[in-house]
């Protein structure tokens, strides 16, 4: 292991909370629907973060305690049962159902579990019923997948048939090319997890080998460990590097020779790298600070780093786990100042020390930071544009590269009339 | 427990979130878990502010509850107040705080700081964002008023004669993410100051905690958004003595009533009121032939209490539209909002569920929506212009420009703003008159998006829902052939005013002679 430096922080936040990956995963799977039981700041939250706006009828909503609800469990679970049963009979498309728990659901206790169970023998053969959390104060922002992910295993059917399964939301084309690659690999039975259709769930068991899409699914893979999967070792799609490595530990699993692998993916390196040299350019030598938020921040400093030679002065990460950010950390440059947690003020006071070209962080943050003269990168965008892979690469390093060229335009007299 | 797919109003704390972002020297503790830091980006995301919100989150985490979250409460009150070193701090919690009942403002209080400390309890399973933003800001007036209650005579709104002096007032109510607040306050203080009227402080837009301390050296106050200000101006005029106004300065009308009604308070002679019926390019655009056009538009007008009801005003006096639907959602100004809709004939529409709007304005059947950022969807989908009157609002509706709503200037955007969603008046003229070509059949539409308007959805839109309650009627293939070649912009309402007149006659099928039936019946 590199010689990174570790360093914890804690006090105010400036994150979102889990419930914020409904946004993504309500369209990884459309025959869904989320339902927060919640509170007005988790409905305003989801539509704030979401724009929702600009569905009909969203395929995800909040069932907002009221005081009534609040003072009698047993009159909330009542409740909470006519909304579900007034949503269905509004919704027949639905095919499953999410209870998404929130904070004050967690707080007040309220037992969405058994909630979904008995919805369950209800509403049996027509909608299927789980639960999880996305609340903040046990979730951060895409921590919310790791939950949606891990409520759905105890559904999926057991198999001993040979697979690889990727696992992590993946943008629809993505997905479609890494299948492409692993058919021209060799690896044919390559299924995704979460699904299209969240009635698809793919049937796993001891065959099944698990290869990670997204850095943030700790507790998934726990669960899927327990059902007997094999969990492939590999840093993350994201940038040549990871991608490469992502591609080779899956060919090491399925006893595929590394030089086929070469062979493959040979002719996508080089045009990705092609791609690459314009962006890296701009954005060689530039000094890059992260905050923490979408927990891709290890996997795009690594990038960022090792691919298009920015200067990494701080890494922030709002939790880690060491274990499955292994093969990631290993690849980073020695020295790098790793902090895991926030203190948001001190935080951005090393910001504004250090004085970084590009900062990546939250959108509450982006403007005033691009006001003191800072330009910066949402994090938010990285968990929407389709970022996986090799061909993807340029595009990645393209939402890092635009903000500074974008400086460098609006800052420079080009023009010579007057 | 209510089943939401979208609210127009945030929780109560937002609302705090918007006074204290408003103002200057002022610090918010907000005991809240992660995530609850998402208000911010409504502050630099959507009016593009290049300040964080001057709120600080305690950040509370589930392993915390089992220890001692009072300790993070005092740990982050500490550190806010050493860092930002505020003039007045609020402190106060967002919903799940109020569960675990730490009261952080009552920690606050004992906590030794010299700085007066507003608690604010903002219940958030009940209330809503305005009522936070109002509560906020009476509790602020409150707390930094109260102890000059008993040391300040009642306040003269003639005392200016006395004092030699012109005559000063207050302007409530604006804030940020309210709508066209900052140009709204731009163009009233240019009014009052061609009559002679000084503006002594705007609050909470600008102000700071001093500048609240001195608004008892006004005379009077403005009451510019009821939603926001009319719980302070009641208190200060119960407890000072000071008379605040009720008329809003939108539309030209209401305008030159609001000048009237300041005048009136302060005792103060209008000596130039032949002039204003000039000052803004309202009256007279809506005059010029070319806004024949406009006579009888159907308009549908959902929003907050304050612009739904100048809308409904200016649409029907000042512009002469037809108002076919009118509501808010807010509940606290639910009274105000039915008597006007009372006015005109309609029943208010009451609600929170923006869906409820959608099905009122598909039933209402307007040629123009005025509306939230909802409403603007709404209509975007039923194919209806729609123009952009109140909070919620989104980016674009901060422009760049500057574009209030209120005084002369703001009569002159909103012309612009409600018209240019229209066709442009001799467009229409031209239309109507070669409405028979074949540019006007199916397939040929002008540029405007009519996504729901050709024959065949018209026929089939709520084909299903509306088959039962209008027992089967059936269109002819005349009938149809006949609609086909009605103008695309009107078709909507033609086949409507067919059905009903069918129904009226009991005609089972609608032949083209049913059309020509119809239309004579309701021409």
């Amino acid at each position: 292991m590199s010689k990174v430096e570790f360093n914890k922080e804690a006090g105010p936040r400036e994150v979102f909370c889990g419930l914020t990956s409904i946004v993504w995963l309500h369209r990884r799977m459309p025959d869904a629907f989320f339902l927060v039981v919640g509170s007005r700041t988790c409905a305003h939250l989801i539509q704030s973060a979401a724009g929702v706006m600009i569905f009909a009828e969203p395929r995800f909503g909040t069932a907002i305690l009221e005081e009534k609800d609040l003072a009698g469990l047993a009159d909330a679970h009542e409740e909470l049962d006519r909304v579900v049963n007034d949503l269905i009979a509004r919704r027949p498309e639905i095919k499953t159902l999410f209870l998404v728990g929130s904070c004050p659901s967690e707080v007040i206790k309220l037992d969405l579990a058994t909630v979904a169970e008995k919805l369950n023998n209800r509403f049996l053969g027509q909608v299927r019923f789980v639960n999880y959390s996305g609340s903040g104060i046990e979730t951060t922002f895409t921590q919310g997948e790791d939950g949606a992910l891990k409520a759905l295993i105890p559904l999926m059917e057991s198999s001993n048939e040979e697979k690889l399964l990727l696992v992590g939301t993946l943008a629809n084309n993505v997905e479609d090319r890494f299948k492409k690659i692993f058919g021209n690999l060799g690896i044919s039975n390559v299924e995704s997890f979460p699904p299209r259709q969240s009635t698809e769930l793919p049937k796993i068991g001891k065959k099944t080998k698990v290869l990670l899409t997204q850095p943030y699914l700790s507790e998934t893979v726990r669960d899927l460990k327990h059902r007997g999967c094999e969990i492939i070792s590999a840093p993350f799609p994201l940038g040549i590097e990871g991608s490469t490595e992502w591609f080779l530990a899956a060919a090491k699993a399925f006893k595929i020779s590394e030089i086929k692998v070469h062979e493959i993916i040979s002719p996508l390196i080089n045009r990705a790298k092609l791609a690459l040299e314009s962006h890296k350019e701009i954005l060689k030598g530039k000094r890059l600070f992260l905050l923490p938020e979408s927990q891709l921040e290890i996997s795009l400093a690594r990038f960022l780093h090792n691919e298009c030679e920015m200067d990494l002065i701080e890494v922030g990460t709002p939790y880690l786990n060491k274990e499955l950010m292994k093969e990631e950390i290993n690849l980073l440059p020695d020295n790098t100042k790793i902090v895991e947690g926030q203190h948001v003020e001190k935080q951005l006071d090393r910001v504004r020390e250090s004085n970084p070209d590009l900062v990546v962080c939250g959108m509450g943050l982006a403007n005033p930071l691009e006001a003191e003269g800072i330009s910066t990168k949402w994090s938010i965008e990285m968990v929407f544009s389709p970022i996986h892979g090799i061909d993807q690469a340029a595009d990645l390093a393209n939402l890092f590269s635009k903000p500074l060229k974008r400086n460098q335009i609006l800052t420079s007299k080009t023009l010579v009339t007057h | 427990m209510e089943l939401t797919l979208w609210t127009y109003e945030g929780p109560p704390h937002v609302g705090a979130m918007r006074i204290a972002s408003s103002m200057k020297d002022i610090h918010y503790v907000l005991h809240a878990p992660q995530g609850d830091t998402y208000a911010d980006l409504l502050f630099t995301m959507i009016e593009r502010r290049g300040q964080r919100p001057p709120v600080t989150y305690t950040t509370f985490q589930a392993r915390d509850l089992g220890g001692d979250t009072a300790e993070l409460v005092k740990k982050n009150i500490n550190e806010a107040v050493e860092r930002f070193k505020p003039k007045t701090l609020l402190v106060g919690e967002s919903c799940t705080a109020e569960l675990i009942q730490d009261q952080p403002g009552a920690l606050a209080k004992g906590m030794g700081f010299d700085m007066p400390i507003v608690n604010l309890e903002l219940p958030a399973y009940s209330k809503k964002e305005n009522w936070g933003a109002s509560e906020t800001f009476y509790q602020l007036a409150r707390t930094l008023l109260k102890e000059k209650v008993s040391s300040t005579k009642k306040i003269s709104p003639l005392r200016w004669k006395e004092f030699g002096r012109r005559p000063k007032v207050n302007i409530l109510g604006p804030s940020l993410l309210g709508f066209r607040c900052r140009d709204d306050v731009i163009e009233i203080q240019r009014i009052l100051s061609e009559q002679g009227i000084d503006t002594n402080v705007v609050a909470p837009l600008g102000a700071s905690p001093d500048d609240i301390e001195r608004l008892i050296d006004a005379e009077i106050n403005i009451c510019l958004y009821p939603e926001i200000a009319e719980a302070s101006c009641e208190w200060l005029k119960r407890n000072f003595g000071m008379e605040y106004t009720n008329t809003i300065p939108i539309g030209i009308k209401n305008t030159i009533e609001f000048i009237n009604e300041v005048h009136k308070k302060l005792d103060l002679p209008l000596t130039n009121k032949k002039e204003l019926e000039n000052k803004s390019k309202l009256p007279w655009y809506s005059k010029s032939v070319d806004s024949n056009y406009l006579t009888g538009k159907r308009v549908f007008i959902f929003g907050d209490g304050t612009h739904a009801i100048a809308a409904a005003k200016i649409a029907k006096e000042e512009l002469g539209f037809e108002v076919v639907g009118l509501g808010t959602y807010s509940r606290e100004m639910a009274r105000q909002v039915r008597a006007t809709a009372k006015e005109l004939n309609l029943e208010a529409l009451i609600t929170n569920n923006y869906l409820e709007v959608e099905d009122a304005m598909k039933k209402a059947a307007p040629e123009l929506v005025l509306g939230t950022q909802m409403e603007r969807h709404s209509a975007k989908r039923l194919g209806i212009p729609c123009s952009v009157i109140s909070t919620p609002m989104h980016v674009q509706d901060v422009p760049a420009r500057y574009s209030p709503q209120m005084g002369w200037e703001g009569a002159n955007v909103i012309f612009d703003d409600w018209v240019h969603p229209l066709m442009m008046g001799l467009e229409e003229h031209l239309i109507d008159m070669f409405k028979h070509d074949f540019e006007f059949v199916d397939g040929h539409q002008s540029h405007l998006g009519h996504t729901a308007t050709n024959t065949k959805d018209i026929l089939n839109s709520d084909e299903k829902k509306e088959k039962n309650s209008k027992e089967e009627i059936i269109w002819t293939e005349s009938g149809r052939a006949e609609l086909t070649k009605v103008p695309f912009f009107v078709r909507g309402k033609v086949k409507t005013n067919t059905e009903k007149y069918a129904i009226l006659r009991g005609i089972p099928e609608i032949s083209d002679e049913t059309l020509y039936d119809a239309k004579a019946y309701f021409s």
